[in-house]
């Protein structure tokens, strides 16, 4: 083959158009078809197109090579400068303008496609684009001006791959070629250009896929002559698609560009109006570059996959990054096709000298799929649903885009927030604040981050005490939300033992917090969630107790009360199922204090029994649990059969209480209970079982302050108790066989109580131990920290 | 509370506030799996200001140096402002054309941390 020099411009344009014929990807030869296409388009006759066939030496090698397709390229230009085809005028002819094509306004966008497919050829085009913008407009006028179609940036992106950038002296040159091609171009055309047709805006999509791969190699500075041909051809090139007003007369040929060009202006100022618009020839080349990476047009890119795409287009990264952020709507480091477009959008508009707008315009809006008309784009609708799953419940529902973009950008904060929040936790003892002043006051703003909701650790109590008062009127705005996500209703469960530190709260909170965002579509009040996550701690709480009704009794309390909640859970059943109390008799002298009357009997019993167990509570929490022991008093009270069982309970409860939050009693409180007791038994019934021993208990507490070791407890208890058991043969019997069952009953239960009062007592003391030594851990070390690093 | 003055004093006392984080973190045994971990909380009270410590799973630091003389930040607040730090952080880490360890050039993170000191100012 003949040496081929070409030029740089003709260089970079020949590569682009190989790759464009390149469909099998082999980056060495051209597919025959797409050649011969090629050369169609070049409106050359046939007869030139064999001739330069059979010059490149194509006919002799059966395919095009590279330099076949080159020198065919080369020739083509030749011809079309109406030079003489021969071989020594490949290298001989300067200033050879670049073959014309035929090309479809798709073209423009497709020649988008070749910066971005076409790796080899990345640098020759970007340094165009800057230069390069769209007017269609314009250069239509140059149809008829030899004008350079140099234009300003204008804000019409519609058609934003289009670049009249070019010299000036070239541009004339191709206007006249234009002339000449139009002239020459109209009798070839209607034969040779079925198949490369370029279709005008109007046309049908399916016109312009074919084109793409055709004309993608098409590089910039020939396309912007090739572009102006455009102009000049798109009027022309109507002509076979509509056969009827198909006429090669130039008059035809005038008034059909008129009409183009008014098309044209009219899509301009429809562009002009909204600048990031995309159109449905771009959306639809925006869905044939997504298929290029992702088939599935429902599935996402990644993130290192859209990387490499965009890098392509020799942004500078930080440009890239920018878009990223806008167009990533999710945040999940994919982009959906919507995303996709966007950014797509936002490359091509920035390569034709726009600006990267601060935030993510409407239009560009992921979700916007909805409401384009485009036709093309009824595949990238449910994949808008599809990005985020509890974000898919937003775009098929809200149709307005404010509020829609608002509740997405909500939601995908709550996401996040969710997200983050399931893998980071914090501790109930220091619980965090949540903040829910999330307001988005301007839809068209990116993200929202997320911001927690602000709660403060003293009112998780007072928050559960009222909850349980008045749970009704948070159930609502969370039961809803509470039945959806089963995985979210297990972290609410787990809220729901509040009183277990850590994980639990912080899921919970972040659950009901995705729970109101996704309650926000509906909703549709940024207010409500808002006003809801300011319930939702407490919501929360409403869910949280419900389910288990004794449960909450554990969770106002802290460390001591895990021991409570498994004595009460004993004790409960352990009035009710006599038979299964089967503890040993710690205390020898249990069994006789029962024999003596059943409630006064019992009720001094269980009044030493209470001084009696150590408890060594560190933690002063006197009111309230004994306050909620005595809600649950009364529950378990409801259901004891007996009222002396009742009593016995809740007697053992209201000890259970006092032992844990209490402490050491000594024997002279022994007798202050012992005199109390009796004035309570005196005062008894099951109305009053509950008022009498929080009194005794709360005195007990308040005069405690002391701690003692479990060794002394016990003896101190046993010594109690034989003492109060001494005593008690002094009580006058008055209780007939009738109620010796009863009696029986309650020593078991005694028996539990004490027990597990003395397990009680013996935790407490080893906890109290602990900490102590962890306090005093911590004071050594801060006295060490600082000599550490000054 | 930004370092407009004084800025070397801010970046010497972030670096030595490494070193403490760093002795946290290798003091904790278990997993770093819980943000109570790894919130670290009040580094070091030195001289006119506090230092406070957060470590994300990715042993990634953050470090907000407050002036003492601002006593309204209570703890809570400083994780909330950990929080938000966090979130935005990974916002920029799923950028793709974020490398890591490029320092952050992301519009909407700096506006984030910017609104975020005004507030706690």
């Amino acid at each position: 083959m003949e040496s081929l020099t070409l030029s740089d411009v003709e260089q970079k344009y020949y590569s682009e158009l190989f790759l464009s014929c390149d469909v099998d990807n082999t980056k060495k030869v051209a597919s025959n078809g797409k050649v011969l296409d090629l050369f169609r388009a070049a409106q050359l006759s046939n007869e030139v197109v064999h001739q330069i066939t059979e010059l490149c030496g194509a006919t002799r090698l059966g395919h095009f090579g590279r330099s076949q397709f080159y020198i065919a390229l080369k020739l083509i230009a030749l011809a079309q400068s109406g030079l003489a085809l021969r071989v020594e005028s490949l290298n001989s002819v300067r200033d050879l303008p670049l073959p014309r094509f035929v090309m479809g306004k798709n073209e423009q966008e497709t020649r988008h496609a070749v910066m971005f497919a076409d790796t080899e050829n990345q640098g020759s085009y970007f340094p165009r684009h800057p230069g390069r913008v769209q007017a269609k407009k314009v250069s239509a006028h140059e149809m008829i001006q030899p004008c350079v179609p140099t234009v300003d940036p204008q804000p019409d992106t519609t058609s934003p791959v289009v670049s009249p950038h070019q010299s000036p002296p070239t541009s004339p040159h191709a206007w006249r070629k234009h002339k000449r091609q139009a002239s020459g171009g109209n009798v070839d055309r209607q034969p040779s250009v079925p198949g490369v047709v370029w279709p005008p805006f109007r046309e049908a999509q399916p016109g312009p896929v074919t084109g793409d791969g055709m004309w993608s190699a098409h590089s910039p500075p020939p396309v912007q002559e090739s572009w102006v041909s455009f102009t000049d051809t798109p009027p022309s090139s109507t002509l076979p698609m509509h056969p009827p007003s198909a006429q090669p007369e130039s008059t035809t040929v005038r008034t059909v560009p008129s009409a183009m060009t008014t098309n044209e202006i009219q899509r301009q100022i429809s562009g002009y109006d909204d600048p990031w618009k995309i159109t449905d020839e771009q959306r639809q080349y925006y869905i044939n570059q997504f298929k290029t990476i992702q088939a599935d047009l429902t599935g996402l890119i990644p993130g290192s996959a859209a990387k490499e795409f965009f890098t392509k287009s020799k942004l500078p990264i930080l440009e890239l990054s920018h878009i990223w952020e806008l167009s990533d709507f999710d945040k999940d480091g994919a982009l959906t096709l919507d995303e996709f477009c966007a950014a797509f959008h936002l490359v091509v508009a920035r390569k034709n000298g726009y600006d990267l707008p601060e935030k993510l315009p409407e239009s560009l809006m992921p979700k916007l799929i909805d409401l384009d008309d485009s036709a093309g784009v009824p595949e990238p609708a449910p994949e808008v649903g599809f990005s985020a799953s509890p974000v898919e419940v937003t775009p098929n529902k809200s149709p307005s885009m404010p509020s829609l973009n608002q509740n997405w950008s909500e939601l995908n904060q709550s996401n996040e927030q969710w997200e983050t929040f399931s893998e980071r936790s914090s501790s109930s003892q220091t619980l965090t604040q949540f903040d829910s002043n999330i307001a988005p006051a301007d839809p068209d703003t990116a993200i929202v981050h997320p911001v927690p909701i602000r709660m403060t650790p003293s009112k998780i109590h007072m928050q559960e005490m009222e909850l349980k008062r008045t749970g009704s009127d948070h159930t609502h705005p969370t039961s809803p939300l509470m039945a959806k996500p089963p995985e979210l209703s297990d972290e609410t469960k787990l809220a729901a033992t509040i009183k277990f530190p850590g994980t639990t709260v912080g899921d919970g909170y972040s659950s009901s917090d995705s729970f109101t965002s996704d309650q926000e579509p509906i909703s549709s009040a940024v207010n409500r969630q808002r006003s809801h996550s300011g319930t939702s701690p407490e919501g929360l709480k409403v869910v949280a107790p419900p389910p288990p009704p004794p449960r909450p009794h554990a969770s106002h309390s802290r460390s001591s009360s895990l021991d409570m909640n498994r004595n009460f859970a004993a004790v409960p059943a352990g009035p009710q199922q006599p038979g299964v109390v089967a503890f040993p008799p710690a205390v020898p002298p249990r069994p006789l204090p029962t024999q003596t009357s059943v409630p006064h009997g019992h009720r001094s019993v269980e009044g030493d029994g209470l001084p009696a167990h150590t408890s060594t509570s560190p933690h002063q929490m006197p009111e309230q649990p004994n306050f909620a022991d005595f809600s649950q008093f009364q529950a378990f009270a409801v259901d004891q059969p007996a009222d002396d069982g009742e009593n016995a309970s809740d007697s053992g409860q209201a000890e259970r209480c006092a032992e844990t939050t209490g402490t050491m009693k000594t024997a002279k409180n022994d007798v202050q209970s012992e005199e109390r007791n009796a004035t309570t038994v005196n005062s008894t019934k099951v109305s009053t079982p509950l008022a009498p021993p929080p009194k005794p208990v709360r005195r007990r507490l308040k005069s405690e302050d002391e701690l003692r070791p479990d060794v002394e407890d016990l003896p101190q208890k046993s010594n109690i108790i034989a003492t109060v058991l001494a005593t008690q043969p002094s009580i006058p019997r008055s209780i007939g066989k009738d109620k010796k069952a009863i009696q029986a009953s309650i020593r078991r239960n005694k028996e539990t109580n004490t027990v597990l009062a003395r397990l009680n007592s013996e935790l407490q003391q080893q906890l109290k131990d602990l900490l102590e030594e962890r306090i005093s851990l911590e004071v050594q070390l801060e006295q060490l920290r600082p000599f550490s690093h000054l | 509370i930004v370092p407009t003055q004084g800025e070397l004093k801010f970046h010497y006392t972030v670096h030595t506030s490494l070193d403490v984080v760093e002795e946290k973190i290798s003091g904790v045994g278990k997993a770093l799996a819980d943000q109570r971990e790894l919130y670290l909380g009040l580094l070091y009270p030195t001289e006119d200001y506090k230092v406070y410590g957060y470590v994300t799973n990715s042993k990634v630091k953050f470090v907000i140096v407050v002036d003492s003389s601002n006593t309204s930040l209570r703890d809570n607040e400083i994780r909330s402002m950990f929080r938000k730090l966090h979130n935005s952080f990974t916002d920029v880490m799923c950028n793709p054309f974020y490398n890591p360890g490029d320092p952050i050039q992301s519009k909407a993170f700096d506006s984030i941390v910017s609104t975020m000191m005004v507030q706690a100012c």
